[in-house]
């Protein structure tokens, strides 16, 4: 799954900016699909009425939980609750290591938890780790079966 | 129903008169029988007087036997009416003349008996010897009475003795009804009292005083008896009383503090409830805060980097000390915002109170101390079996807190020691860690525990100022209290309770 591509869904445009640095500084290059708020997040995913989704979904998603309109738990839920993206790797990256976002993270499916560091150097770190992992180490789940 | 139940008075009367009645009788018998033995010896006497003068007269009618003579002599008898027949025997005991002298000889003896005057067979008869002088006998008289005189005495005696015996009785039974009033009546007043006392309850009624000796003693006992049964009554009631204006007292005062407490309570309730939105508000904060925060420190951090990284060849020194300092400015303040956050979690946390084995805490903290810097040997002592009642995760909060600020300090020490132990501290127990590390100036004492307070510089020790913060606001959580003493150079002991 080395050309997966990465979902993206985070509200702030610095830190988009910076984690996609981040992954670059690493020679991690698969295409970056941002959602910058929950609703373009589930669009992406499941479709409009004006495009329908992807046929391919994305190897992994990084989720933000604070987002506009939808917020991540949502997002998660609906990821979780559609058939069709029952097993699709989501790590939650937030700044907050509140326990309670912890624990309804890992009760709603959340694959992974992990927390933005404020130094970037650690943050480039984590980027490139999560990268070789849920890209190249983890075995994605089956495509599903689709009509 | 028996003798033994019979009224006082009855009883008395009876026996006074039962003896009188006794006395009485026997009197009246002794007298009577006396009266009828004298009289019979009277009447033998006379009878035997008589005799003997008939007798005397009739010598010389027998010694010539001269009947008719002795007919007449003998005749003389009924100037007593009594005398029934008389007789005269001749000395070979024939009958020789008779009195009355148309008595058959039936009535008569046919010879003369012994000698002497006796009773038989309803007759007073007396064979009386006729002689002239002492040695001649001349024949024997029969003399025969009978007994009406007698009994006619005798019934006469007999009927006054009666007649006196029921008079007697008669006044010894109303003087006994008069005089058995002084022993009844007392008694009869000291029962009526005790009754009176019994069935009314009324322990004011007293028992007259009518006579002296031990019915006096009696009467006298029974009022004292009275008097203070009076009294414990009295006594009684008023505690009664005093009882019952207490209960109601105690009603009212329980009345008023139920009140008191209901309100209180609504107070409480009120305060808890708003206590709760403040926490959930402070929840929803502090949340927001370690998102909103954070980011644009991130973004702070983040660009000077690629700054940094991208146009290294265009910045000097200088700038690229800037941006260093750029980078270590907004990591301190990420490091500032998660100790704040972390000690205003102490302070949400819901307490979970259990007994928490502090020296294997302690331990396990040193044990990971020694961890992270292997390369420092710090000699660690922690005294066994410190125990202390409390929530577990903010004493391990606590505890880790005192034991790497320990830790810390030392860090320039050749020797470290590092103590945790227990003391004595005013008769309460005080837990304490001590180090010989760095110290601090007893002048700034009060400072060490304030928010974001430091006694050293950040070149120094590393550090936010917010361990100590929190450390106190868990030991009071706790209800207990925390101080330290400290020397410059020479390390420094924090004490606290819980």
């Amino acid at each position: 799954m080395n050309q997966g591509k990465i979902l993206l869904v985070e509200d702030n445009p610095d830190d988009v900016a910076l984690t996609v640095r981040a992954f670059k500084s690493h020679n991690i290059t698969n295409e970056v699909i941002v959602a910058e708020d929950g609703v373009q997040a589930l669009e992406y995913l499941f479709g409009t009425e004006d495009g329908p989704a992807p046929k391919e979904l994305p190897s992994i998603v990084l989720l933000d939980l604070k987002l506009p309109k939808v917020n991540g738990m949502e997002v998660l839920q609906r990821i979780r609750a559609d058939d069709r993206t029952r097993f699709l790797p989501v790590v939650i990256l937030t700044s907050s290591n509140e326990e309670r976002d912890l624990i309804d993270g890992y009760k709603l499916g959340a694959n992974s938890y992990v927390r933005k560091p404020v130094d970037f150097v650690e943050f480039t770190q984590a980027a490139k780790q999560l990268g070789l992992y849920w890209l190249l180490l983890n075995q994605a789940p089956p495509a599903s079966q689709r009509p | 129903m028996s003798f033994r139940d019979w009224p006082i008075r009855r009883k008395l009367t009876a026996m006074l008169l039962l003896i009188s009645g006794l006395v009485l009788l026997l009197t009246s018998a002794a007298f009577v029988a006396y009266q009828y033995w004298s009289f019979r010896q009277s009447a033998r006497n006379s009878l035997s007087v008589r005799g003997r003068i008939i007798a005397a007269n009739s010598t010389a009618s027998l010694a010539f036997a001269n009947d008719a003579d002795a007919r007449e002599i003998l005749s003389a008898l009924r100037a007593d009416p009594h005398v029934v027949a008389a007789a005269l025997y001749d000395k070979d005991g024939r009958l020789f003349a008779a009195y009355p002298a148309d008595l058959t000889n039936v009535a008569l003896p046919a010879a003369p008996g012994p000698d002497g005057y006796r009773f038989e067979r309803g007759l007073l008869i007396g064979f009386q010897p006729v002689a002239e002088a002492a040695s001649q006998r001349l024949g024997t008289l029969y003399v025969a009475s009978d007994l009406e005189a007698l009994y006619d005495t005798f019934r006469l005696s007999g009927v006054i003795g009666l007649a006196v015996i029921a008079v007697s009785l008669l006044a010894a039974y109303v003087l006994s009804s008069f005089l058995q009033g002084t022993i009844s009546q007392p008694i009869l007043m000291l029962a009526e009292t005790a009754a009176a006392v019994s069935s009314r309850r009324d322990y004011s009624v007293r028992a007259p005083q009518l006579s002296g000796g031990e019915l006096g003693v009696l009467t006298d006992t029974l009022n004292h008896m009275l008097g203070r049964i009076e009294e414990q009554d009295r006594a009684l009631r008023e505690s009664k009383e005093e009882l019952r204006r207490y209960a109601t007292e105690l009603e009212q005062r329980v009345a008023e503090r139920t009140r008191e407490l209901e309100k209180s309570n609504e107070v409480l309730q009120r305060n808890a409830a708003d206590l709760l939105a403040a926490n959930r508000e402070l929840d929803a904060f502090a949340y927001s805060v370690s998102h909103d925060l954070r980011a644009p420190l991130r973004s702070i951090d983040g660009f000077s980097q690629v700054l940094l990284e991208d146009y290294a060849g265009q910045l000097d020194e200088a700038g690229r000390d800037s941006l260093h300092r750029v980078r270590a400015a907004s990591q301190r303040m990420a490091t500032l915002i998660d100790d704040l956050l972390k000690l205003a979690r102490i302070s949400r946390v819901e307490m979970r109170t259990e007994l928490v084995d502090l020296s294997g805490m302690a331990r396990d903290i040193a044990v990971e101390l020694q961890g992270t810097t292997p390369e420092r040997q710090v000699e660690i002592a922690v005294a066994p079996g410190l125990e202390a009642r409390g929530d577990r995760r903010l004493l391990q909060v606590a505890v880790e807190n005192l034991l790497r600020n320990s830790w810390k300090y030392t860090a320039k020490q050749p020797q470290p020691r590092i103590e945790f132990g227990s003391v004595q501290v005013n008769g309460d127990r005080a837990f304490m860690v001590r180090d010989n590390g760095a110290g601090f100036d007893m002048k700034y004492a009060d400072k060490l525990f304030g928010v974001f307070q430091r006694l050293h510089s950040e070149a120094e020790f590393e550090g936010t100022g917010v361990g100590l913060a929190t450390v106190r606001r868990i030991i009071t959580r706790h209800g207990g209290g925390i101080w330290a003493e400290g020397a410059v150079g020479q390390g420094a002991t924090f004490y606290f309770t819980l």
